[in-house]
């Protein structure tokens, strides 16, 4: 479904990725892990059309991307989950949700619907001004705003950055239902150990180049996994 | 009754400087810059509308809306001409090129128009109006004026709040990277700003021009500067924010120049940006905002 061939991406004489080239296939959970500044989040902004790359292609649904500008990728069905949650802080829930579907308007209503299914919380506060949210919530309110879309493949930065563990676990299990139900989903954590129970496959990163990859289960029982990402 | 007439005459120049201001705030708010070359598109809109009308011999209203698709224009050029290839640039960088441009229209219109002045007739043909026995008159431009002014406030407001356009454009306004993320043209959605912007310039000219006839290729400059103290002043970014700061400035200014002295009364209407900045930084309705990490 996406393929990255040989991505080398810059920020002014920075060299950020240094040859990536990754593929996530229809209907998988694929993980990124790797430490800090490893070039996780480039990755993921070099898909989405955020940073372009100097060499090789990504290709989404067999069609060249490399060149398309970011907003025309939401409409292809890609969807992206920045670092941070990013959400509209001075708009309220309702209108952030409206927002996620501003390239699909028919699906405003059952969306919203869907999305307080799944996020109960927010349709308690669907009016509430987003600044005011928790953590929490706002990182639900930015998957729910990105499911507005309707995405094919969801790319999610960090999901769980910041928040409580148990907070954690229902933002990883809303991820593995939103798989079964259809989304394919391409996973950024520094939370190793939770990333690498749902993912089907994974690859880790370090400092702008892939180092390993596998299926979840392998990499959870490597050594080096361990010895650098799940203390111990 | 001098005192309603120069209240009158406040709000009527306060409705020019909020509209101005309000493509201050709108371009501020949405691409993050000051757009110092705004105050020279009302000029530009005032040439055009003179020159309709002087020259073509066209109907005063059809020249306003001549002048407003012209400005319109202009407005998208410079956008895309000067500013759009410093998108990512210093933000110092992005006000010196404004400046320039500023300067690059100032001269243009020299060159085209000369710097003799052009006696500009008002748009306006009905009567002024003429109440308690002939005590108090109220111009005809100032009805318009801030009949203009009010339309406008409320056609804007329900384009932000309600259209597909207006909702882009908040969303810009907040978190551009994110906007372009739910699939919005951010490009496209700044270029609408500029010519919502530029076209409400030509408004504003032809109405300050209509009040205060003298045109040169300067008559925008002033204005501008003010305007942009306006929307400052009610707290740059926000819409209402931009109508309350032109309103209270035109009014601050006739009542400086009618009670106090009218050398100093642009010095007074500085001073009391000074004074409201100080107290409260982000202007009378500008938001805080409130970030979680
Ligand atoms: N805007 C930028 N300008 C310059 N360098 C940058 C910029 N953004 C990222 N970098 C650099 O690129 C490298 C990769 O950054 P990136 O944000 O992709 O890391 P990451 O793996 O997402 O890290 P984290 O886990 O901290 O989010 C880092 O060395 C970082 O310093
Ligand atoms: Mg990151």
């Amino acid at each position: 479904m996406l393929k990255v061939n040989d991505i080398n991406v810059y920020y002014g004489k920075i060299h950020a990725l240094k040859g990536i080239s990754l593929d996530v296939k229809q209907g998988e959970i694929v993980a990124l892990i790797g430490a800090n500044g490893a070039g996780k989040s480039t990755t993921l902004k070099t898909i989405s059309g955020m940073l372009r790359t100097k060499t090789g292609s990504i290709s989404f649904l067999d069609e060249d991307i490399s060149h398309t500008e970011a907003h025309k990728l939401v409409a292809k069905g890609l969807a992206h989950v920045p670092e941070g949650r990013r959400c509209f802080l001075q708009m309220t829930v309702m209108e952030n949700l409206e927002m996620g579907a501003y390239t699909d308007p028919s699906n405003v209503k059952a969306g919203i619907e869907d999305v307080f299914e799944r996020f109960p919380r927010l349709k308690h506060r669907k009016n509430q001004i987003a600044g005011t949210l928790s953590g929490g919530e706002q990182q639900m309110l930015a998957m729910g705003r990105a499911l507005m879309s309707r995405p094919k493949l969801m790319m999610l930065d960090e999901p769980s950055m910041g928040l409580a563990p148990i907070l954690v676990e229902q933002i990883f299990s809303i991820i593995k239902e939103m798989n079964e139900m259809g989304t394919t989903v391409l996973l950024v954590e520094q939370n190793a150990g939770m990333a690498l129970e749902i993912a089907d496959r994974a690859y880790v990163l370090e400092s702008g180049r892939l180092v390993l990859s596998g299926t979840g289960k392998e990499l959870l029982g490597s050594d080096e996994i361990k010895k650098a990402y799940l203390g111990g | 009754m001098t005192f309603i007439f120069n209240l009158i005459n406040g709000i009527s120049l306060g409705s020019v400087y909020a509209i101005i201001a309000l493509g201050y705030t709108m371009v501020y708010g949405i691409a993050k810059m000051l757009n110092f070359a705004h105050g020279d598109v009302i000029m530009i809109g005032a040439y055009v509308s003179y020159c309709a009308t002087t020259y073509m011999g066209l109907n005063p209203l059809l020249s306003v809306v001549i002048a407003m698709v012209v400005c319109t224009a202009l407005g998208i050029i410079i956008e895309g001409l000067a500013y759009k290839p410093l998108r990512k640039a210093p933000a110092l960088a992005v006000l010196i090129t404004a400046i320039g441009v500023s300067y690059f229209l100032q001269n243009s219109a020299l060159l085209i128009w000369g710097s003799a002045p052009k006696n500009f007739s008002s748009i306006v043909s009905f009567d002024s109006i003429s109440l308690a026995g002939g005590k108090l008159i109220i111009t005809s431009e100032s009805i318009v004026t801030v009949i203009a002014c009010i339309v406008i406030m409320i056609a804007l407001t329900l384009f932000i709040k309600k259209s597909k356009m207006g909702k882009a454009m908040r969303a810009v306004s907040e978190d551009k990277g994110a906007a372009e993320l739910m699939g919005i043209n951010v490009n496209l959605t700044i270029s609408v700003t500029f010519a919502i912007g530029s076209a409400l310039a030509a408004v504003a000219g032809v109405l300050l021009c209509s009040a205060y006839p003298i045109l040169i290729p300067t008559t925008g400059s002033m204005p501008g500067i003010k305007a942009f103290t306006a929307a400052v002043f009610g707290g740059i970014g926000s819409i209402p924010g931009a109508m309350l700061g032109g309103i209270l400035l035109g009014i601050i200014e006739i009542f400086g120049r009618a009670y106090i002295s009218s050398e100093l009364a642009d010095a007074i209407v500085f001073a009391v940006l000074i004074v409201v900045l100080l107290v409260k930084p982000t202007g009378l309705l500008g938001k805080k905002i409130n970030e979680k990490v």
